[in-house]
C-alpha cells in the first residue's frame, strides 16, 4: 500500500468541512455542558433533599452509562415520543450533557472550595445570596476550576467522531465515506488522526498555560 | 433613662444535641462597650454570630433598636422574619471576624467599597472617597491598591475594620479579631479599636481572650459559662474583684498562661 499526496490533496476540502462540524460540535457542546453543569452544580446545593437526590442520581446515571448509547437514544429512540432532532443539534445535546454532568462535579469542588468565611463576610456585609454568588464566591470558586474544565474540553473534542453514529457529518464520518467510496483507508483515516493530534497539542500547551496561569491557590 | 439598642429575650441555640445557648437573656444601651470574656465553648462567639444573623436561634427573641431581629409582625402576630426583612436588620450591624475573611480577589479599596456600592447604591467616586477616609483612620491609606495576599494578619485586620465600618453600622460585633494574630501585631489593631471606640458613639460587643485590653475598653464586662452569663459588672469589679467561684477560676487560668489582666 502506497501513501498517494495526490488523493490526500483531492480529499482536503471534504475533511476540512468535516473538521468545521467537529469543532462547530465540540463548542456548541462545551457551551451546553458549561451551563448544564452549572445548573446541576447548584441544584445539587439545594436545601431541598428531594431535588438535590434526585438530580445527584440522574447525574450518576448519566455518568454511568456511555455516551454513544445516550447519543442513539437522543437520536433514534426520542422521535418515537415525537421529539425529532437534527444529527448535529441531538449530537450537541449528547455531549453537553454527558460532558456537563462531569462539569458539574468540577464545579461543585469549586464552589466548596470557597471557605465559608466568604459567605460570612458576604452577608456581614449585607450582600444578598446573589450578590455574594456574583461578586464574592464565584470569582473565586471558577479559576482553579478552568484548568479541569479545560481537560473536559480537549477530553470531549476527541470524543465527537462517535457523533458519526449518528449520522453528523464531521471529520470522522466524512473519512469514512471517502474511504468507502475511494476503497483506500490509510490517506484519510490517517489525516483524521492528524488533524485530531494537531488540535490537541495545541489544546495542551493552551492548557499547561491556564493552569500556571489559574491553579495556583491564593493564600486566603 | 433611653431603652435599649439590643434586647435579648431568652433565647435558646443548640447545634444538634449540643445546647450552647439556653435561655440567655441581656440589653445592651446605645453606645456601650461590652467585653464578652470565658472559656472556648461558652456560647460568647454565638452571640455576635447570632446578632449578625449567620446562626438562626432555636427559639427566644431578639430585638435591634426596638424592631425583631428573627421575626416580623405580621396579622397581628410573629412569623419568622424573611431574607427581606434580615438584610434590613443586617444593616445595623457590621462585624468583624477572628480570620479576617477580607474577599482576596479585590484589593484593599475595593474591599471597602464593594458593599457600599451593592447594597446601598452609592457612586464609586463617593464610595472610594470614604474608603480612603476609612483606611487613613485605621493607617492604611498607602496599601489601598494592594491586595490581601500582600498585607500582614495585622494589616488584613484593620482592613476588615474599615471595611465593616464602610456600611456605617449603628452595632458593631468583634470576634476575637486578635486571636489570629502573631503577638507583635496584636497592638497595632488594638491601638485601632481605642481610637474607634474614643471617636465614635457606636455600640459595640468584643468577643475577647486579651484581658487588658477588655479591661480599658469596655464600659461592662459578662463573663459566660456554658450559655449563660455567670457574673457581669464595670471591669474593674470583674476582674479584681470577682464574686463568682468559676469567674475566679477562669481568670487565675488566664493569668496563669501569661496574659496580663
Amino acid at each position: 500500500m502506497e501513501w498517494d499526496w495526490a488523493f490526500v490533496w483531492q480529499i482536503m476540502p471534504t475533511l476540512l468541512e468535516g473538521l468545521k462540524i467537529t469543532i462547530i460540535a465540540t463548542v456548541l457542546g462545551a457551551i451546553v455542558a458549561a451551563v448544564f453543569g452549572m445548573v446541576l452544580a447548584i441544584a445539587r446545593r439545594s436545601s431541598n433533599r428531594l431535588v438535590s437526590r434526585s438530580v445527584g442520581f440522574a447525574a450518576d446515571f448519566i455518568r454511568g452509562t456511555p455516551l454513544l448509547v445516550q447519543l442513539y437514544f437522543i437520536f433514534y429512540v426520542l422521535p418515537d415520543i415525537g421529539i425529532r432532532l437534527s444529527p448535529l443539534t441531538a449530537g450537541v445535546i449528547g455531549l453537553g450533557i454527558h460532558y456537563g454532568t462531569y462539569a458539574a462535579e468540577v464545579y461543585r469542588a469549586g464552589i466548596d472550595n470557597v471557605p465559608r468565611g466568604q459567605w460570612e463576610a458576604a452577608r456581614a456585609a449585607n450582600l444578598s445570596m446573589r450578590q455574594s454568588w456574583i461578586h464574592v464566591v464565584l470569582p473565586q470558586a471558577i479559576p482553579p476550576m478552568i484548568p479541569a474544565l479545560a481537560n473536559y474540553f480537549i477530553a470531549m473534542f476527541k470524543e465527537t467522531p462517535l457523533l458519526s453514529a449518528i449520522t453528523v457529518l464531521e471529520l470522522m464520518n466524512q473519512a469514512k465515506s471517502i474511504a468507502n467510496s475511494n476503497y483506500r483507508y490509510i490517506e484519510p483515516i490517517t489525516m483524521v488522526g492528524v488533524f485530531f493530534l494537531v488540535i490537541s497539542l495545541i489544546s495542551v500547551v493552551a492548557l499547561r498555560w491556564l493552569e500556571e496561569r489559574y491553579a495556583r491557590v491564593d493564600e486566603r | 433613662m433611653p431603652s435599649p439598642i439590643i434586647r435579648i429575650d431568652t433565647i435558646t441555640k443548640a447545634y444538634g444535641p449540643l445546647t450552647v445557648l439556653d435561655g440567655l437573656s441581656m440589653e445592651v444601651m446605645p453606645g456601650e462597650k461590652l467585653a464578652l470574656i470565658g472559656p472556648s465553648g461558652s456560647g460568647k462567639t454565638t452571640i455576635l454570630r447570632i446578632l449578625m444573623t449567620l446562626e438562626k436561634i432555636n427559639g427566644g427573641h431578639i430585638e435591634v433598636e426596638g424592631q425583631q431581629l428573627y421575626h416580623m409582625e405580621k396579622a397581628g402576630g410573629l412569623v419568622d422574619a424573611d431574607e427581606r426583612h434580615l438584610q434590613k436588620m443586617r444593616e445595623k450591624i457590621g462585624m468583624v471576624f477572628q480570620h479576617f475573611n477580607l474577599f482576596p480577589h479585590k484589593c484593599v479599596l475595593d474591599n471597602i467599597t464593594l458593599a457600599p456600592m451593592l447594597t446601598k447604591g452609592v457612586a464609586r467616586a463617593v464610595a472610594e472617597k470614604r474608603a480612603m477616609e476609612l483606611l487613613e483612620m485605621v493607617g492604611m491609606a498607602d496599601k489601598a491598591k494592594s491586595m490581601p495576599a500582600q498585607l500582614s494578619g495585622g494589616q488584613k485586620q484593620r482592613v476588615a475594620i474599615a471595611r465593616a465600618l464602610a456600611l456605617s453600622p449603628k452595632i458593631m460585633l468583634f470576634d476575637e479579631v486578635t486571636s489570629a494574630l502573631d503577638p507583635e501585631l496584636v497592638e497595632e489593631v488594638l491601638n485601632v479599636m481605642r481610637k474607634l471606640a474614643a471617636e465614635t458613639d457606636m455600640t459595640m460587643l468584643l468577643v475577647t481572650h486579651e484581658m487588658g485590653f477588655a479591661h480599658d475598653f469596655a464600659d461592662r464586662v459578662l463573663f459566660f459559662d456554658r450559655g449563660k452569663i455567670v457574673e457581669q459588672g464595670k471591669p474593674d469589679d470583674i476582674f479584681r474583684n470577682p464574686k463568682q467561684e468559676r469567674t475566679q477560676a477562669f481568670l487565675r487560668k488566664i493569668i496563669a498562661a501569661g496574659h496580663r489582666v
